[in-house]
């Protein structure tokens, strides 16, 4: 991406924050925000840049949507009948629009108004993506793998929700900011999530969605400093994406995290999150993203398996355990008790909450491990197989049926020289 | 997440669509037209196919030098798949509700057919 492209895709939410703003509709203020950037693309290498860009490009899109606004009147002959809530008179006498460019950052206001609770999660995602991260329609759908035209309807969809939902002409209060950051904060880490891609192969020309998830994270931070989970989701952003080289070998296969190679992961991402999760943990209100992070710090900062810290990050999964109730973290910290109490242990607290998790494969995934590590081989790769035909992912059942192959050829090995205990 | 939607036609059913009236064609036409411009708006929609009938279907496989060997028609099949769609939906909750209403579609007289739907989620990447 050229420097000119990206500082334009920089200012594109702010611009589309102070329009919507004003124009309380989100389909005609993305198409005037094109035009504007587009008119820009093209005039500032020759005139330079101008020395207020996001004026200039406020200036540009309002222009626009003043024209088309003026047309669609002239067309209907009906002022009231316009594209946008406000009435067309007041649209057209709003003739200054420096007022608008000169007030605060509206792209925050979009990122809120794009992660609405009304929207399902790959809506919200998807506009999120195309509204504040400025992807192209085209680049959003390659990203999950549908047809333009499916993701160009979604779009419209979501657009059509917000709408209803309704467009607030006032800047949302830091109370309501606070009531809404989940949601934003869950829409953020799905696109994150979503970013899963082998570290060679299929993926080169899709759009990067964990950068993507970063960098909006990052600017969700820098607009809101002092929030503790803010921090905390880009903390464990960084600290998962820092071992993205090392997760997958040459032909996309999952490598777990004990035999991954240490030196590949990213040390400066690895600082820089351990450093956002430290200041986060000291202003006080702890939350699921915290913590998380916070286990990944730990991970991220042992030089083996056997050096981490275990004991923390049981504790760690205690304190999660409380305030997220789902099985994911009860199955991690069942793990995290095994290393620190032994397999059979594990095993023990696995049993426990079997019922909660009756035919769910990472409950079998995790049972597999754990037989394993107690050279159980026969259970063990009963269970890596019983996991392998649950998960919906390929290269996670590739993972788990090598696995079963794995302990299966052991285990003649063992009945032989019985004496020898597994390591 | 995705979902592959298999329409399966089993014996002498209800979906001898050939022998059926000019009218009832019509109308389930009509439905399967209508029912994935409607996934297509919801953004939903990956993909959806018809398949030709099985009469001229050939089951292939690689000869010793990797040649295809071809073996069929098959006129006299007893099960066969009559067409799929490809959705990406919210949940399996939402997959079945789809696979439901694509098995109501109308048969002679205008009666909900049935129809059985396979449905199978598509492999993705692993959680992160």
């Amino acid at each position: 991406m050229t420097s000119l492209e990206s500082q334009l895709r920089a200012l594109a939410p702010r611009v589309l924050g102070a329009l919507v703003r004003r124009y309380r509709e989100l389909q005609g203020c993305e198409d005037a925000l094109q035009e504007a950037l587009l008119a820009a693309a093209q005039q500032w290498p020759r005139t330079g840049v101008p020395p207020e860009p996001r004026a200039w490009l406020i200036h540009v899109a309002n222009r626009k949507m003043v024209d088309r606004l003026r047309q669609e009147a002239a067309e209907r002959q009906r002022a009231e009948v316009v594209a946008s809530w406000v009435p067309v008179d007041e649209q057209l006498a709003l003739a200054a629009d420096e007022a608008l460019a000169l007030e605060r950052d509206d792209s925050l206001d979009l990122l809120f108004l794009c992660c609405q609770p009304s929207l399902t999660a790959a809506s919200a995602i998807a506009l999120t993506l195309r509204a504040v991260g400025g992807l192209t329609t085209a680049e959003i759908a390659r990203a999950f793998l549908v047809p333009e035209t499916t993701m160009a309807q979604r779009l419209s969809r979501a657009r059509q929700t917000v709408q209803e939902a309704g467009v607030a002409s006032e800047p949302l209060t830091p109370a309501e900011r606070r009531a809404r950051l989940p949601s934003v904060l869950r829409v953020l880490s799905l696109i994150f999530s979503e970013g899963w891609v082998p570290s060679s192969g299929e993926a080169v020309h899709r759009v990067d969605l964990a950068n993507e998830a970063i960098r909006l994270t990052r600017s969700l931070r820098s607009a809101m400093p002092g929030e503790p989970e803010v921090m905390g989701l880009l903390a464990l952003m960084l600290l998962t994406d820092a071992r993205r080289d090392s997760r997958t070998g040459p032909s996309g296969e999952l490598i777990p995290l004990d035999a991954q190679d240490r030196t590949k992961w990213n040390r400066l991402q690895i600082e820089e999150g351990a450093a956002l999760i430290e200041s986060a943990f000291s202003q006080g209100a702890v939350g699921r993203f915290q913590l998380q992070a916070a286990i990944a710090a730990l991970h991220d900062e042992a030089s083996s398996t056997e050096s981490t810290d275990w004991v923390q990050i049981v504790a760690l999964y205690g304190v999660l355990a409380r305030i997220d109730d789902s099985p994911m973290v009860a199955l991690s910290q069942a793990i995290a008790v095994a290393m620190v109490e032994g397999p059979r242990e594990g095993l023990r607290r696995l049993e426990e909450m079997g019922p909660r998790l009756v035919g769910d494969y990472r409950l079998e995934a995790a049972r597999a491990h754990l037989l394993e590590r107690a050279g159980e081989w026969v259970e063990a790769a009963a269970a890596y197989r019983r996991a392998a035909a649950g998960t919906t992912s390929v290269p996670e059942r590739d993972y788990l049926v090598l696995r079963a192959a794995l302990v299966e050829e052991r285990q003649p090995l063992t009945r032989r020289f019985a004496s020898t205990s597994p390591r | 997440m995705k979902f592959m939607l298999m329409m399966h036609h089993r014996g002498q059913g209800a979906y001898a669509v050939s022998s059926w009236s000019q009218q009832d064609l019509a109308a389930h036409i009509g439905f399967m037209k209508d029912f994935a411009r409607r996934l297509a708006a919801n953004g939903e929609l990956v993909a959806a196919e018809g398949l030709a009938t099985p009469d001229q279907a050939k089951r292939v496989r690689a000869g010793p030098n990797r040649e295809p060997l071809t073996d069929g028609v098959f006129p006299e099949s007893k099960e066969f798949l009559v067409g799929f769609w490809i959705i990406d939906v919210e949940s399996p909750q939402r997959a079945y509700d789809v696979a439901a209403e694509a098995s109501a579609a109308p048969g002679p007289g205008g009666a909900p057919l049935g129809i059985e739907i396979e449905v199978r989620q598509v492999m993705s990447a692993p959680e992160v």
